[in-house]
């Protein structure tokens, strides 16, 4: 069982970017209004944010890191290691962080690297930024997640298009004497692979230009090709339903705490029906759970820290929090991390005119 | 668990059905409209209600109102 902490890792500061144009899923014409009327209630996305095509995620992840640079008033030399969470890079080869390096003009002793996580990758970022500082001394480091996911999408496909939108963040994270430690508890299961897939364009399914781009039914509202995501969306809700809880559980059981301890639980914003049931299983009451599903929609690994950002940046800017992270999806691949931070910097969501 | 129980809750889980408007017999399909969300809701509703897990081909082999209870109520015994 993957549960341990990571003492004097300390959240500097959380920004999120999400590009300009808005799409609201009132105007999805595949579907009929009744049927759109109850799926925006039963997914919670009235709206979310589209890239134009060629906005990548690292450019949205680099203004939300400047913007976060700037307001710390963080010297660019002091900062040692950027990590990369996403699974919409800029190329096939090489990894986006080292683009992030040069463009962000962080020094060549910076460690960069990227690291291919989904719905799971704030909570999994977090960890091995934490424990690579805390073992390396490594005193500032940046942790960038987010994906561009609305590009993989079918329009003709109802059970994805409405529900995702396009982000990206940074986490400033200093190493600090008398920081609380980060308390994880991290799992995985490869056996769900298929739940949440883009079948094509890796080494196994190789781009194929006869059979990779040809849309197929799927069923009732449902055509897509081998490039768009596909989702099993009854694995996916039965998977979660059935993981969540216990990981939660377990997590704050090992370290002595209760429910009554945390001041907000922030899960990966999968969808309303999803994390209500969630919520309901734990028995949370609504106050403590914050959601931005319905101004940004399923933004992959950047949903949890946008979720701070857009419902939380006062509070967390103006006190103490206890906070119980927890991202579960794509992989399949779930964890989560119960975190104090103090004071910290939090600016509103940006806006990238792309 | 019983039958009449069951029909109760989930008459007020979907806005659609109005209240004692459903009995055993129906046809899920007839009654509303039986579609992915709906049985999203549905597997949403069981698990907090019941605690029980069901897979898609499990749901598409329900036909009636009473082919679902036997359904949830075949996995709550299977747990005790």
């Amino acid at each position: 069982m993957a549960i341990f902490q990571v003492p004097n890792i300390n959240v500097a500061g959380i920004s999120a970017c999400v590009p300009e144009d808005v799409y609201h899923n009132a105007e999805y014409d595949w579907i009929s209004e009744k049927e759109r009327e109850i799926l925006i209630k039963t997914i919670g996305v009235e709206k979310k944010h589209h890239a134009k095509k060629g906005t990548t995620t690292s450019d949205l992840c680099y203004v939300a890191a400047e913007e976060l640079l700037t307001r710390l008033k963080w010297q660019r030399e002091d900062i040692d290691l950027l990590i990369f969470v996403s699974q919409s890079r800029d190329y096939i080869i090489p990894a986006t962080s080292g683009l992030l390096q040069e463009r962000l003009s962080l020094s060549k002793s910076c460690i960069a690297f990227d690291i291919s996580l989904g719905c799971s990758g704030y909570v999994y970022g977090l960890s091995v930024i934490g424990s690579m500082m805390k073992t390396g001394a490594i005193k500032k480091g940046l942790l960038l997640t987010g994906d561009i996911s609305t590009l993989n999408t079918s329009y003709r496909d109802k059970s994805a298009f409405p529900l995702f939108g396009d982000a990206g963040t940074a986490t400033a994270i200093d190493l600090t004497d008398n920081a609380e430690p980060m308390m994880f508890n991290l799992q995985s299961d490869g056996e769900g692979y298929e739940a949440i897939i883009i079948p094509d364009g890796g080494i196994r399914n190789f781009a194929d230009k006869e059979t990779s781009f040809e849309y197929h039914k799927i069923g009732e509202g449902i055509y897509r090709n081998k490039f768009n995501i596909a989702l099993d969306g009854i694995k996916v809700f039965n998977f979660s339903l059935r993981e969540v809880k216990p990981n939660v559980n377990k997590l704050l059981s090992e370290f002595n705490m209760k429910t009554d301890d945390i001041d907000y639980f922030i899960f990966h914003q999968a969808n309303r029906l999803m994390n209500e049931t969630i919520r309901k299983q734990l028995k949370l009451v609504p106050e403590k759970v914050p959601y931005s599903l319905n101004d940004f929609g399923n933004t992959s690994s950047a949903s949890v820290p946008i979720t701070i950002v857009s419902e939380l940046s006062e509070e967390i800017a103006s006190q103490e929090l206890t906070l119980l992270l927890s991202g579960f999806g794509v992989g399949l691949s779930w964890g989560s991390v119960i975190l104090k931070t103090n004071r910290i910097i939090c600016p509103p969501v940006i806006i990238h005119k792309d | 668990m019983n039958i009449t129980d069951f029909i109760s809750k989930v008459e007020e889980e979907f806005e659609d059905i109005k209240p004692n408007s459903l009995s055993p017999g129906d046809v899920l399909q007839e009654k509303f409209t039986w579609d992915s969300i709906n049985a999203l809701i549905f597997l949403a509703h069981v698990n907090v209600e019941y605690d029980v897990e069901i897979t898609a081909e499990e749901l598409i082999k329900s036909v009636t109102v009473q082919d679902l209870y036997n359904l949830v109520e075949s996995k709550v015994n299977g747990k005790q």
